[in-house]
């Protein structure tokens, strides 16, 4: 049955990547994959080919002479699905830059396939620190957040205010061990300590059974290393057995702000989490959520659609300076070397290793009543200053820090 | 107290009640899927899509008729039913007498089709909806806090599926049923409208779906994707219990979701494929599932 959803998807992906290959020299593609259909489909999904559309208007590409075209596919969370779909679009489409792509498993091995072929991979949806660290590639920038930045936001902050012993429910695939991982770094580097942990599957409904172990453990947080639906019934389920009542506290270490919007206020109220952007920051951000929403249903924009934005913006300023997309190696290394400036996420460098830097920021997640309008849902409790927000350099293990 | 692997029998006693409630939503399930098999000979696959529906309508019945759980409990079943009722009529009475595949593949379709329209609409990460006022709060048991709401779940189903299984096999419009299933032409010699009763069947099976939905929604969140998720796995019983078999179908639902249970403290990462590698040991030895009649 499996295989039967598998190719009928495959069928459609190819039908509507085909009746747009008519590939020209002067054609400048992009193409966004993500989840379109499954738990990550609001926080990316079709919103980011809207982002992505957004940035070309912007940017002016028409009255500049290039002709710029986007295209879209599902990966379902597969790697084997994304792996298919990426190689058809370099090879057959001519697909020159590949965005977005949130889960972690899948942004892996797409990383790989873009370096083997000299194109353009902009992260904005997967989160895997591993991708500036062991994995990265010349070929490759991670724009909107990670692992390592999330942990040391949320991790570091709940540490520093008694939260010293922790458990974690991790999502049993890349993206959650990696976070796993950092969080549990920086948690004992401040002086907490990890008592415990288990996997599970991806995607779950039922986490109940889990959070009754978490809750045996006696740890002061709970850790959610999951995201998209998974969170969302992670903190639904821990609400109705009682656990934050009995005096444990969840950390929502990868939460979006379509996840608030799920769970509603109620439920969602004091959730501390990390975030890059968020649409009601300032009036640049607002302005865009505008015309954003009504595009895509309603939905206020998450950081991973203003990443997108912004990624898409840097890439064609680097592609116009250097009037060309063939090399993928050049356009990443002209990206690393403009510094980057767009209206989303200000001024900014992406670093030797791939790693865009900009501030990340602590939020905490109103109550009902504080919530004056529909997605008017977070406080901003402080501002990690660009240089303390991710991974210094020297620490990641990128092979290209070394030469 | 005594301990088991490492793990206290407090741990061990909320996790087998949490098993059990999670196998009342298997059991309930794959009772709707019993009694459409064993009577219409249909393989529902629509039955994630209309479990869907079902916590979508008491969604839609808060929001827009401001009418809560007790209503969307006996509402929303009527009226997922009433369009499963409509499924028959329009698509469903053309595939009796041809090959399973035929009813499947129609069936998944529809499934497709109803989570993709959903899913257009309201996206995938759900719409909160929250336990009744009633049901809020939950006891202390010692060795676990049991939510009000999920002890009203195992209750409930419980009762549903008990009473089924008795209108079923126990009385006479089951015996009517059950023979419409073996010989129609003899029963329609009887002056029974058969077409009619099994079109009713049908809408049973499909309100029993949307039940389990209702139930779900405080649960877990209302989302187009959530029966989808579970889908596989109810299957997954049904052929363990026997296709077409009620009572096996009750007894596995539950058992499996023991089983599952112990599963997410003993090796929490296999606990998504246990029900399979179950499936795959119980074809081997009995081909027809524990209950099954056999062929």
């Amino acid at each position: 049955m499996k295989r039967l959803i598998t190719l009928a998807a495959l069928a459609i992906v190819f039908g509507c990547g085909s009746a747009q290959a008519q590939y020209t020299d002067g054609i400048i593609k992009i193409g966004v994959m993500n989840d379109m259909s499954g738990t990550y489909s609001d926080l990316s999904g079709q919103g980011s080919v809207i982002a992505a559309r957004m940035a070309v208007e912007d940017f002016g590409a028409a009255a500049k002479g290039m002709k710029v075209e986007i295209v879209g596919a599902d990966h379902q969370n597969k790697p084997d699905v994304g792996s298919n779909v990426v190689r058809t679009w370099i090879d057959v489409d001519k697909v020159d830059v590949i965005v977005d792509v949130p889960t972690s498993s899948v942004a892996l091995a797409v990383n790989e396939i873009v370096r083997d072929k000299n194109k353009v991979f902009l992260v904005s949806g997967a989160a895997a620190s591993d991708l500036t660290g062991a994995k990265c590639t010349p070929n490759t920038i991670h724009w909107t957040y990670d692992t390592w930045a999330l942990a040391n936001g949320t991790g570091k902050a709940i540490v520093k205010t008694g939260g010293d012993t922790w458990f974690f429910l991790t999502a049993d695939y890349a993206f959650g061990r990696a976070l796993e991982r950092d969080t549990a770094a920086v948690v004992e580097k401040n002086g907490g300590k990890v008592l415990g942990k288990v996997r599970h599957p991806f995607p779950g409904t039922d986490f109940s059974s889990f959070l009754l172990q978490a809750q045996a453990s006696k740890a002061k947080i709970i850790g959610l290393a999951n995201a998209g639906a998974d969170t969302i019934n992670s903190i639904k389920q821990a609400s109705e057995f009682g656990i934050t009542q009995g005096g444990q506290n969840l950390a929502a270490l990868l939460a979006f702000i379509t996840d608030v919007h799920a769970l509603g206020l109620q439920t969602a109220q004091g959730l501390i989490m990390t975030e890059a952007w968020y649409w009601d920051l300032n009036d640049a951000n607002r302005e865009f959520a505008k015309k954003f929403a009504p595009q895509d249903k309603g939905v206020h924009p998450t950081m991973v659609h203003a990443g997108v934005y912004s990624a898409v913006t840097h890439y064609l300023k680097a592609v116009e300076a250097l009037k060309s997309d063939a090399d993928g190696k050049a356009v990443v290394a002209k990206m690393k070397e403009m510094p980057t400036d767009d209206k989303l996420f200000g001024k900014g460098v992406v670093r030797a290793d791939g790693r865009k830097i900009h501030p990340m920021y602590l939020f905490e997640v109103k109550k009902p009543a504080e919530s004056k309008a529909p997605w008017d849902y977070y406080k901003l409790r402080a501002t990690i200053p660009a240089d303390e927000a991710f991974r210094p350099l020297a620490e990641g293990g990128c092979p290209l820090v070394k030469s | 107290m005594f301990e088991l692997l490492g793990i206290s029998s407090q741990a061990l006693f909320g996790q087998l009640l949490i098993g059990l409630i999670n196998g009342s939503f298997y059991a309930l399930l794959s009772l709707g899927l019993a009694v459409i098999f064993g009577m219409l000979n249909i393989i529902n696959f629509t039955h994630g899509a209309q479990y869907m529906l079902g916590a979508f309508t008491a969604y839609f019945l808060l929001q827009y008729a401001g009418l809560g759980y007790w209503w969307a409990i006996v509402l929303a079943p009527v009226v997922v039913g009433l369009s499963g009722i409509i499924v028959e009529r329009l698509f469903l009475q053309w595939l009796y007498k041809l090959d399973h595949l035929y009813g499947l593949l129609l069936t998944f379709g529809l499934a497709l089709i109803f989570e993709g329209t959903f899913r257009n609409f309201f996206g995938s990460s759900g719409l909160p909806y929250s336990v009744p006022s009633a049901l809020q709060g939950g006891q202390n048991l010692g060795f676990m806090f049991l939510p009000n709401y999920r002890a009203w779940v195992v209750v409930f189903s419980l009762a549903v599926c008990l009473t089924t299984w008795f209108v079923i096999e126990r009385t006479k419009l089951g015996s009517y049923l059950r023979a419409a299933t073996e010989n129609p032409t003899l029963v329609r010699a009887f002056g029974i409208n058969v077409p009619r009763m099994i079109t009713l069947t049908y809408g049973f099976g499909v309100a029993l779906a949307a039940l389990a939905g209702v139930m779900a929604a405080p649960v877990y969140n209302v989302s187009p994707q959530m029966g989808a998720n579970l889908i596989i796995v109810v299957f997954a019983v049904v052929v363990i219990g026997g296709m077409g078999s009620i009572m096996g179908a009750i007894l596995t639902g539950f058992g499996l979701g023991l089983i599952e249970g112990l599963t997410k403290v003993f090796f929490p990462e296999a606990s998504n494929t246990v029900i399979f590698i179950i499936m795959a040991i119980v074809l081997l030895i009995r081909p027809a599932g524990l209950f099954g009649r056999g062929a």
